[in-house]
């Protein structure tokens, strides 16, 4: 059950950010969409990896070694994810770099200005 | 408009595959081989007890190596793009106060003290050396926030940077002449499960990365934030 | 897995989408930046509660700590880019 919420939570909030991302003029909220849609894209990949009634991936007294094959939860996907989230930072202060580069060659934000790629 | 329709009509179609993705799925019962196998070897082979850490450390350490140069790019793209439009003349901004000044300096080096902690006991707790560097650079950001005139050491930052990195790499080779492969953790004695000092190389390693990680992120903050206002 | 963490779970997640609603549809830039953070920060409690505390970690720290920052440093400098 938990885990239909949160796959389909996180592929609400992928359209939303998709669409925020098509729909937007401004450079900045398009980013902003951009950062929503990577946070969907996290949450389903975590989601896949649940499964219900076990724990974290964690080995201490209540989860020893010897059966955790039976209590921990799939490992893998998280450790996907922790890459992902580090590398949007990345991707995010890379778009805002640039976009503060055309705001300091055109002063706007309005991704219509730019025209000169356009076809 | 019609763009915007067009935008919905994409979004639709998007949403109506992932509801037929959504109306399969369902979790499985079992753990599937590769997790399996992670969960039953990696406390005799690794010693650590988050698998979380082991896998990211050693058996794909390969990609987290690659994760940070990618990172260590983005930081120095970031400076490069950002290199003509710094600041040359720094403003004078109004003084910060007594409070604030003091604050800071009571809290950065706890702040900095967490980070170490994360990212040390990566291998045992929740946490490691992405997060604990997410921490450091946040005190940093505290230093950047609280004061702006400050100039900020983007020699230092760098030092730390290059020679994290390099280790990094180093410790990957030792482990390839010493241990069975590239990344391997047992250059280091496994120690005593669930102790700090365990799990081979996997704190020392994850240090490095906290470390890289966190200067590569203080630079990127410093760089935006000493651009010039427009 | 309870009901009341089954029922806190559908809660944090239509507030994210709220949130994300909101992001993408506010009139202010700075209220839409928030937004944003917001959801990140509801994402962390959901990784939690999906047995994931490293995720969560990261989520909070980076996700909605940095970022945040990193758009609040940029809008400051462009004064006048908000009302496009």
């Amino acid at each position: 059950m938990i885990v239909q919420v949160a796959l389909a939570t996180g592929f609400v909030l992928i359209l939303i950010g998709i669409y925020g991302a098509l729909t937007q003029r401004n450079l900045l909220r398009m980013i902003v969409a951009f950062t929503v849609a990577n946070s969907g894209v996290n949450l389903v990949i975590v989601a896949v990896g649940y499964l219900p009634g076990r724990t974290a991936p964690i080995l201490d007294a209540t989860v020893p070694a010897a059966e955790a094959a039976a209590r921990i939860i799939d490992p893998v996907p998280q450790a996907l994810v922790l890459t992902a989230i580090v590398i949007g930072l990345g991707v995010t202060a890379l778009m805002l770099a640039f976009a503060y580069k055309l705001y300091e060659k055109r002063r706007s934000l309005d991704i219509a200005r730019f025209s000169e790629l356009k076809w | 408009m019609i763009k915007r329709a067009l935008a919905l009509l994409l979004v639709l179609a998007l949403g109506g595959l992932f509801a037929s993705l959504m109306s399969a799925y369902a979790p499985d019962p079992e753990l599937n081989p590769t997790a399996r196998y992670y969960a039953e070897h990696t406390a005799q082979d690794l010693g650590a007890a988050n698998l979380v850490t082991a896998i990211i450390v050693t058996y794909r350490g390969l990609d987290t190596l690659g994760e940070v140069t990618v990172l260590f790019l983005t930081a120095a793209i970031v400076g490069l793009v950002l290199a003509q439009s710094r600041r040359r003349i720094p403003h004078q901004p109004v003084p910060g106060g007594e409070l604030l000044a003091t604050g800071t300096r009571l809290l950065t080096p706890l702040i900095l003290l967490l980070g170490v902690y994360v990212f040390v006991n990566g291998h045992l707790t929740p946490g490691g050396g992405f997060q604990g560097g997410a921490i450091l650079a946040s005190g940093v950001l505290l230093v950047l926030l609280a004061d702006p005139v400050k100039p900020f050491s983007h020699g230092l930052i760098s030092v730390i940077e290059s020679l994290a990195g390099t280790l990094y790499v180093l410790i990957g080779l030792a482990g390839l002449a010493l241990a069975g492969g590239f990344l391997d953790n047992r250059i280091l004695p496994l120690g005593e499960f669930g102790q700090l000092f365990s799990a081979g190389a996997i704190p020392v390693i994850y240090s490095l990365i906290g470390l890289k990680v966190g200067a590569e992120f203080a630079s990127m903050l410093a760089s935006l934030s000493e651009t010039e206002d427009l | 897995m309870s009901p009341i963490l089954t029922g806190m779970t559908v809660l944090l997640c239509l507030a994210m989408i709220v949130a994300a609603l909101a992001a993408i549809r506010v009139k202010s830039l700075p209220m839409a930046i928030l937004a944003g953070g917001l959801v990140s920060l509801i994402l962390s409690v959901v990784f939690l509660i999906l047995a994931a505390p490293d995720v969560a970690m990261t989520e909070a720290a980076i996700g909605s700590g940095l970022t945040t920052f990193l758009f609040f440093f940029v809008l400051s400098r462009m004064r006048g880019g908000e009302d496009d």
